[in-house]
């Protein structure tokens, strides 16, 4: 992997021990209120400086982190899997099969901007961790079901698998031994990719006021509730805003240098 | 020609698949709001007979769709639906009546359209504008100063959200130096801030797209024959690598219209651009307008469709190669 793909991997695994370890790396309570600190800067009591409601930013940037990866990878998890098993069906299968789920179903859910559908879903839904997954879901599967269609695609006419065929393995036991591990890295790439993808739309939703409801401390939420007093106390928009960007950077360079590593051909460039 | 013109015909009847699918999609989508519209939207304090007006007004009281499924299993409704309502309407231009305003949806949509496109249009021209030239430069100057300050300006563009970038930009140019208002879309340069928000995440992407473009169309042949016919190097890159280079940029221009028009959500929202999203965000979202909030997704799903079919079209009449493919 590239020079890039390791400092994501590095941020990655920051942005990861620090929503782990929340409770013990946070030097506040993310609730507390406390009306005469509002909009203090930073300081050595409050490393990022207090929001309008006088809670300490840098505590809530960091539980922020945990809603941020827990919808992630929750987000990449189930669409992963529903992806995988739609697309294997779509490539294994072939004919009808193929032609209603490649040539209608996968066009049909890339006929939506994503984040459109995840707002209208939202907005019909109602808010909540649990909806905005289930919307950001509805929205990723695609991706991966279109990489391992094609991955089954090209591997299935492989001489090993008729090899396999033909010792009498069963259907099941082709995709899952044969073709599912030579599918296994564009996923890798295509689930890195998505985790920015999903923490990007968790941040966008909760910042249209569509995600993780007040008083989580959603970074989307925090960027939110910070704009208004931008321009007198920055810092309370810049820590999360900061932490989004850095999480999305950290898994597109990781998806990007996978990519690179696992292409040869890009790798000569 | 028989088998372009089944080629076109294919693709178009896959457009209208999709079309009426989305529409399908969004006509049901009110079924799966928690409880009922009714008193969503009346509250709690509502009379029955209120209730009950409101229900037969937006057809609320007829069946949802063709047949539906309950205690006696499979029931045939009919014509009489509200899906087979929507339909009737669509056909003739019509989104329904809004569950707040009783204007109709389509009007409402009409009056906010112009603006947004017009958004997504300049954003594009910036994302172009800053782009083309940036693109070019790092590509032919692969490992030079140009090439790693495109390669960072990309990763902040990629990275950095709207809702970060839109309101350090308002910091920066209308708190600080006073050159724009901070809100709204009174002035022609007004447009400024909210376009630059909006294209800063295409500028990013092109820019990369561009780059590896050129590098790419460098290494052909025809690039050596160009120079060896003595042909300057300015020549070369502007008139056989940019022509050739760009292909793959307009697809990825008219892939990106759809998520410029989805970004406008954001974008008009930090600005209070008065635009098809924020109608579809504070009128239709925010105020529980179901029938306004149907209308436009269905608005804007329906222009991306197009302009995704559209570049289509253009990607295989400018490239010869994958005009039979």
């Amino acid at each position: 992997m590239n020079r890039l793909g390791y400092i994501g991997l590095g941020i990655a695994a920051l942005f990861i021990i620090a929503a782990i370890f929340a409770p013990f790396i946070a030097t506040h309570d993310v609730g507390v209120q406390n009306l005469a600190a509002r909009y203090a800067g930073p300081s050595a009591e409050h490393w990022f400086g207090t929001d309008g409601l006088g809670r300490d930013v840098f505590s809530r940037v960091i539980f922020g982190a945990r809603i941020s990866l827990q919808v992630g990878i929750s987000v990449v998890v189930i669409s992963g899997i529903v992806g995988v098993i739609i697309g294997a069906i779509a490539g294994f299968y072939g004919g009808f099969v193929d032609k209603f789920l490649s040539g209608y179903v996968f066009n049909v859910f890339l006929a939506f901007p994503g984040l459109l559908l995840a707002i209208a879903l939202v907005a019909f839904l109602g808010a909540g961790q649990g909806k905005l997954i289930v919307a950001l879901c509805i929205i990723g599967w695609v991706g991966y079901a279109r990489v391992m269609r094609g991955q089954v695609l090209k591997v299935r006419e492989y001489d090993y698998v008729a090899a396999a065929r033909a010792l009498g393995a069963s259907n099941m036991r082709i995709l899952f031994t044969h073709i599912l591990p030579n599918a296994i890295q564009p996923l890798i790439v295509q689930a890195s990719l998505g985790m920015a993808g999903a923490v990007l739309s968790e941040a966008s939703l909760s910042f249209l006021g569509l995600g993780i409801p007040p008083p989580a401390p959603s970074w989307g939420t925090m960027v939110e509730e910070a704009r208004q007093f931008f321009s007198s106390s920055p810092h309370v928009l810049l820590f999360p805003g900061l932490a989004i960007a850095l999480t999305v950077l950290a898994f597109n360079f990781i998806g990007d240098g996978l990519r690179e590593y696992l292409d040869p051909k890009q790798r000569a460039r | 020609m028989k088998y372009k013109f089944l080629n076109i015909a294919r693709q178009i009847g896959l457009m209208l698949l999709v079309i009426w699918t989305v529409v399908s999609l969004v006509t049901l989508l009110i079924e799966i709001v928690p409880g009922d519209p009714a008193t969503t939207i009346l509250g709690e304090t509502a009379t029955q007979e209120q209730i009950d007006g409101f229900r037969q007004k937006h057809g609320l009281d007829r069946p949802p769709f063709f047949f539906s499924y309950g205690d006696q299993g499979l029931k045939w409704n009919g014509m009489d639906n509200r899906y087979a309502d929507y339909w009737s309407g669509l056909l003739v231009g019509d989104l329904g009546i809004s569950m707040r305003t009783d204007r109709p949806v389509l009007g409402m949509i009409l009056e906010r359209y112009p603006s947004t496109i017009k958004l997504a249009i300049a954003s594009m021209l910036v994302a172009i504008g800053i782009a083309l030239p940036l693109g070019v430069l790092a590509g032919s100057r692969k490992n030079s100063l140009v090439d790693n300050f495109a390669s960072v300006f990309a990763l902040l563009g990629i990275s950095l959200p709207t809702f970060v970038i839109g309101p350090f930009l308002v910091y920066v140019f209308a708190v600080k130096l006073g050159w724009f208002s901070t809100t709204g879309s009174q002035y022609p340069e007004d447009i400024v801030l909210p376009a630059v928000t909006l294209g800063a995440a295409l500028s990013a992407i092109l820019t990369r797209m561009i780059r590896s473009s050129v590098i790419e169309e460098l290494g052909e042949d025809y690039v050596r024959t160009a120079r060896a016919k003595g042909l300057s190097e300015r020549v070369v890159l502007y008139k056989h690598v940019l022509k050739n280079g760009l292909i793959p940029v307009v697809t990825i221009l008219g892939l990106q219209l759809g998520v410029l028009l989805a970004g406008a959500i954001i974008t008009e929202r930090i600005f209070n651009w008065q635009g098809l999203g924020l109608l579809l965000l504070e009128d239709g979202i925010g105020k529980r307008d179901y029938r306004l909030v149907q209308g436009c997704v269905l608005v804007i799903s329906v222009t991306f469709i197009i302009a995704n079919s559209l570049t289509d079209f253009v990607y295989r009449k400018l490239d010869p190669r994958i005009r039979l493919g």
